[in-house]
């Protein structure tokens, strides 16, 4: 449930959720989130919801701060709306050219790169939220010993389909970009699809995502 | 085939093309993108007679210079910017804020914008682009939008696809406004940091870097002191948010910022500051000015207000 909303400024509402981040705590999120998306409320053009954040975005020409806090407020979510988890196994080449930071991992978590990837490939993360750039999903939760904080120094330019991981999150680029976190491999799947303007997103908040080791001959044919 | 187009002779430093960009988005990764200065768009279109969402060329610093061939269109420039229209062997100065007619051959060299950073060409008739999520806003970094999310570059055609022929001269008298201070909402994170940070926050002046964009304007001044945590939850951002990070430098949050960010949020600037708050160049100086969620609301109505009023007086 929702603990407390401010504002976020003069044209956004910020829902907080508490300050655990669980798998509870962020489907609560997303419930509300999808709800509030099917209402149509007028006003309200964007949502973002976090692990345990609820940013919603109006225009102030048509509603304001305490016109849409008391909606939000007296919003019921529906009961029974069951999520649907999708299932998805991604297929990632952990080969020298594309586990950049395997290295400095093994130094950062004192482990050996077998142990690393033997436990990264066991898990079953669950996405959190998807954004920073179009379509990144947040996947969690990482074993305790694989959490590791960003680099010093962000990368200028991560390649497309890296796999990195940071804290207790995994993630995906989906294209090129700047960023930090510590990249293990790289996947051939297209994560993000512009073109396709109704669900340009693979992975959605919700969904069940594994990872699947693959050779590099396989990662150099997989389009093929 | 299109009879009507422009040729690209210089493209300029960033020169995209502009709607009011895409809504109901933020959770799959794609922020709003749209024109930076939201009153000089709607008053670029009003100017050539065109609808309020109609795709305009935005272009930031040195704009572009264009070679028209077809039949005569009207074309405007909002901003504070420094053009010249040649026909034959004429070359006149531009003025902006006004309607001026191009004929086959004619060309327009954007040259400048002057003490500010966009600028927009509004040409009566419409663009022929690819929309993506029902607008045209190119998001070059994300590659979101017309023009292949690409902006212009040299030696491209821009397609007309129709031209409304109502070629009636438009005028405003309208100076931007500089503006002394920037009107700024605490933020949820204002209590990360120090009272001293926060009187710095307030009371002293930033400078504009060079590292700013369409995605985010950085600040530099008197390191702010956080005291709690230089790193929050990955959470949703919004533009005009100002953050935080560890090196005590503030960053705004700009129409192509990124979804979701890790630093403490210090204030948010109000709806009515973002125009101005766009414009300011490189180098310039910034201050901050507290005000509370009434004021700001008050603030944007009286924007808004100005603005119409312009608009109904072109």
């Amino acid at each position: 449930m929702i603990k407390n909303i401010s504002n976020l400024g003069d044209a956004a509402l910020y829902c907080d959720f508490g300050k655990e981040i669980n798998k509870d705590i962020n489907t609560h999120v997303i419930k509300y989130f999808k709800t509030i998306q099917k209402r149509n409320i007028p006003g309200i053009n964007n949502l973002t919801p976090s692990y345990n954040k609820l940013i919603i975005s109006f225009d102030l020409k048509k509603i304001n701060f305490n016109k849409l806090k008391k909606v939000i407020d007296n919003i019921e979510i529906i009961k029974g709306d069951r999520m649907q988890n999708k299932k998805f196994e991604i297929p990632v080449c952990c080969e020298k050219e594309f586990s950049l930071d395997i290295k400095r991992l093994e130094e950062k978590l004192k482990m050996k790169e077998e142990k690393i990837y033997e436990s990264f490939f066991e898990k079953e993360f669950f996405c959190y939220m998807t954004g920073f750039i179009a379509g990144m999903p947040f996947l969690g939760d990482l074993d305790e010993n694989l959490r590791a904080k960003r680099l010093d120094t962000p990368r200028v330019k991560v390649p497309k389909g890296s796999i990195g991981l940071t804290e207790q999150f995994a993630n995906i680029y989906t294209f090129e970009s700047p960023g930090g976190w510590n990249i293990i491999g790289n996947t051939p799947l297209n994560i993000f699809d512009s073109t396709k303007e109704k669900e340009p997103n693979l992975i959605n908040p919700g969904d069940l995502v594994t990872f699947k080791r693959i050779s590099k001959e396989k990662y150099q044919n997989y389009h093929e | 085939m299109n009879k009507n187009y422009f040729e690209i002779i210089r493209a300029g430093i960033n020169s995209t093309f502009q709607d009011l960009g895409r809504s109901n988005l933020y959770h799959i990764g794609v922020p709003f993108s749209g024109a930076m200065d939201n009153r000089n768009f709607l008053l670029a279109n009003k100017l050539v007679g065109n609808d309020h969402n109609d795709p305009v060329i935005e272009f930031a610093y040195q704009g572009p210079h264009l070679k028209y061939h077809g039949d005569k269109i009207n074309i405007a420039i909002t901003g504070d910017v420094s053009f010249k229209i040649k026909n034959g062997d004429n070359l006149i100065d531009g003025e902006c804020y006004q309607s001026f007619i191009l004929e086959n051959g004619d060309e327009l060299d954007i040259i400048s914008t002057n003490k500010s950073v966009y600028g927009y060409l509004a040409i009566s008739g419409t663009f022929d682009l690819k929309f993506q999520w029902s607008s045209c806003s190119t998001n070059t970094k994300a590659k979101i939008g017309s023009n292949n999310g690409e902006k212009l570059s040299v030696n491209q055609k821009i397609n007309v696809k129709e031209i409304n022929n109502s070629f009636v001269n438009r005028k405003l008298n309208y100076v931007n406004t500089k503006i002394e201070n920037i009107r700024v909402i605490k933020g949820t994170n204002f209590d990360y940091f120090s009272e001293e940070g926060k009187k710095i926050f307030f009371k002293n002046e930033f400078k504009v870097s060079k590292l700013s964009d369409r995605m985010g304007m950085r600040l530099e001044g008197k390191k702010i002191e956080n005291i709690v945590d230089t790193n929050i939850r990955s959470e949703g951002l919004i533009k005009g948010v100002i953050q935080v990070p560890a090196d005590g430098n503030p960053i705004i949050m700009l129409s192509d910022h990124g979804t979701i960010g890790g630093y403490p949020k210090i204030g948010v600037v109000v709806s009515a500051d973002y125009d101005r708050l766009v414009q300011l160049t490189p180098g310039s100086t910034i201050k901050f000015q507290e005000v509370d969620l009434n004021s700001a609301e008050t603030l944007f109505k009286l924007y808004d207000l100005e603005t119409q009023n312009l608009i109904s007086q072109i």
